[in-house]
């Protein structure tokens, strides 16, 4: 019905453009305020349930420097500091950033299936991880193993070796890096599956990471992956403009004033190190970066220049709660909750166009 | 007029008397080895009407793209309102000229008024994205082509000839000094190809919108276009007002069938 009555009068009034964007400032406020939600409730609940009311004193206290009149035993303060809080900042940091490479990608790509996995970082990253598994040297460097060193090489070198040999091929762009992606992606998993084959005992540290977890969230890890996540997640959302070009098509974008080649090298690289710095610090966090971009869409269109903050929000809210499920329910690899949590919901809205956005 | 406030975000400078809004001059292009187009010299001045017929492979289309700068000339130069287009970047090679795309597939839903939108991309703030003054002109846009019964319609759902229009809207709405369009009218019924026309026409007469066009369908370009140019295996075969060029002599020369186009203005 609402529906109905939104097109009669968009009908009506002839040509007035209605992208809202009082909307979309009401849906950023309320995934906001979710957030903030998510992160009371990621932190308070856990083998010791901690009290809202200190929860919020001790996040106030760490996060905005207020003082609450609420007492809070120095054991519980210990648990929120040291433990919860750099897990939970670590899972927004993480799902915002798999979250928008995600949505920046499919734009990119101009393709619906693409996810921030796609141009073989996953299979980069993973192979990396097991080298570093498999690797009988141990360094640590603030609190980053080898693991994670090579993870995030891994994730990066992938793509631009992939970006690199699709140059070579005679191919339309789009099509030269989703070809050799999957190319590059297919030779770096049969390397890892040797690795993984070679592993012995090891084989589960492997498997571990290739579901991904939040087990070795730390503050230093979170103070290293969080600018990187950041920071491309603000020069991607700067370079909204030429994702919006690339709706209609490479030529329709160069036409729009959209430096077409100069746009993709950026916005790869800056998707790249995004997804990079994620994977290094989670592990190969799967579903996040696939659907949040497509529920955003469904609800604010496909403006990139609202697709990908809102993108960042609702990947760092999922992956709090799936996160926050995982370790309810006994420490579940969190790939696998956020796959439960996120596949029905999914598949839930797709039914639903209430908002007139289709897939 | 000082030139220093000439700055990126003005609009392009107004066509001065005899400078063409477009020129080619000894254009060649090929793609990978194969020749298309070989030393085409044409100038399009400010508010002039064009239409480019041809044979299928003549070249009508590559033409259009080396003139938009998405196609690099092997030899030549192009030049938009005087400037060679190497020298201008593509926002302002996008000022200058707006392309009507070929037919454009959507990855996401997306409204009707958020592809005309589109047209804007040259003009909006970078960050901010659309300012009231694009509003407007997408509201105009709209307004002019006839399509505001499809505001708020997912553009994927809609028809080829509804799609057209949108795309022809975004172009509109773009507001460059030089309007190219590929094959308007291919998916459009009688009455859409004649509004469409007339349309071009009022665009070309009104706002002085310069007007390059592939078409197919020889009687409307003799119909609506007072210039034509016939293109034939890469060249120029024949320039001029419909009545001089659409003889039966080059149709039959450059078709290979015998016709008569009725050149009559009903």
């Amino acid at each position: 019905m609402a529906s109905r009555g939104e097109t009669l009068a968009s009908a009506v009034t002839v040509g007035r453009p209605r992208t809202p964007p009082h909307r979309v400032g009401l849906v950023a406020g309320a995934g906001l305020a979710a957030l903030a939600v998510a992160l009371v409730a990621g932190v308070a609940l856990g083998p010791v349930a901690i009290p809202p009311a200190e929860t919020i004193a001790v996040l106030a206290r760490r996060l905005l420097g207020l003082d609450l009149p609420v007492a809070v035993a120095p054991a519980v303060e210990a648990i929120v500091v040291d433990l919860r809080l750099p897990r939970v900042l670590t899972a927004m940091v993480v799902g915002a950033g798999l979250g928008i490479a995600g949505a920046t990608l499919q734009g990119l790509l101009r393709n619906p299936l693409a996810d921030p996995y796609v141009l073989g970082t996953a299979s980069g990253a993973a192979l990396g991880a097991a080298i570093a598994v498999l690797l009988p040297v141990r360094v640590l460097v603030l609190e980053f193993g080898l693991l994670h060193g090579l993870a995030f090489l891994g994730a990066l070198g992938a793509i631009a070796l992939v970006y690199r040999l699709a140059r070579l091929t005679p191919l339309t762009p789009l099509t030269g890096l989703l070809l050799t992606g999957y190319a590059v992606g297919s030779l770096l998993a049969a390397g890892l599956a040797m690795a993984m084959y070679l592993s012995g005992t090891s084989l589960r540290q492997i498997f571990a990471y290739l579901l991904g977890g939040l087990d070795g969230a730390s503050w230093l890890r979170l103070a290293v992956a969080a600018p990187l996540v950041l920071g491309a997640g603000l020069a991607m959302t700067a370079r909204a403009r030429a994702l919006n070009g690339l709706l209609l098509g490479e030529e329709a974008a160069t036409t729009l004033g959209i430096d077409v080649r100069r746009e993709r090298a950026l916005l790869l690289g800056l998707a790249a190190l995004a997804t990079a710095a994620a994977v290094a610090v989670a592990g190969l966090v799967g579903f996040v970066g696939l659907v949040v971009p497509h529920l955003v869409r469904l609800v604010v269109g496909p403006n990139a220049r609202h697709v990908l903050p809102l993108s960042a929000i609702a990947g760092a809210l999922l992956l709090v709660v799936a996160d926050l499920g995982a370790r309810l329910l006994g420490n579940l690899p969190v790939g696998v909750v956020t796959a439960v949590l996120g596949a029905p919901f999914f598949l839930a809205l797709l039914r639903r166009t209430r908002a007139g956005y289709e897939l | 007029m000082t030139v220093a406030a000439a700055s990126a975000t003005a609009p392009p400078p107004a066509a001065g008397r005899g400078v063409p809004v477009l020129a080619l001059e000894g254009v060649a292009a090929a793609y990978r080895q194969r020749e298309v187009l070989v030393g085409i010299d044409l100038a399009v001045g400010a508010g002039e009407r064009v239409a480019l017929v041809g044979p299928n492979g003549a070249g009508k289309s590559t033409l259009l793209r080396v003139a938009a700068g998405v196609l690099l000339p092997t030899a030549g130069q192009v030049r938009l309102l005087g400037r060679p287009i190497g020298e201008l970047d593509r926002v302002a090679v996008a000022r200058r000229l707006a392309v009507v795309p070929q037919g454009a597939s959507l990855p996401f839903a997306a409204r009707v008024e958020e592809v005309v939108a589109l047209g804007r991309l040259p003009h909006e703030h970078p960050l901010l994205g659309l300012g009231p003054a694009d509003r407007a002109a997408v509201a105009a846009a709209i307004e002019r082509v006839g399509i505001g019964h499809l505001v708020g319609r997912d553009a994927r759902e809609l028809s080829l000839g509804e799609r057209q229009l949108v795309l022809l809207a975004l172009a509109v709405a773009q507001g460059s000094p030089l309007l190219v369009l590929d094959e308007p009218t291919v998916h459009l019924d009688l009455r859409h190809q004649v509004e469409v026309m007339a349309l071009l026409a009022d665009l070309n007469d009104r706002d002085g919108t310069a007007v390059v066009a592939v078409l197919h369908d020889l009687r409307l370009a003799a119909r609506f276009f007072p210039r034509i140019v016939v293109l034939d295996r890469g060249r120029v075969a024949a320039d001029g007002a419909p009545g001089e060029v659409l003889g039966p002599e080059l149709v039959r020369a450059v078709f290979g069938v015998d016709v008569e186009i009725a050149l009559g203005t009903a």
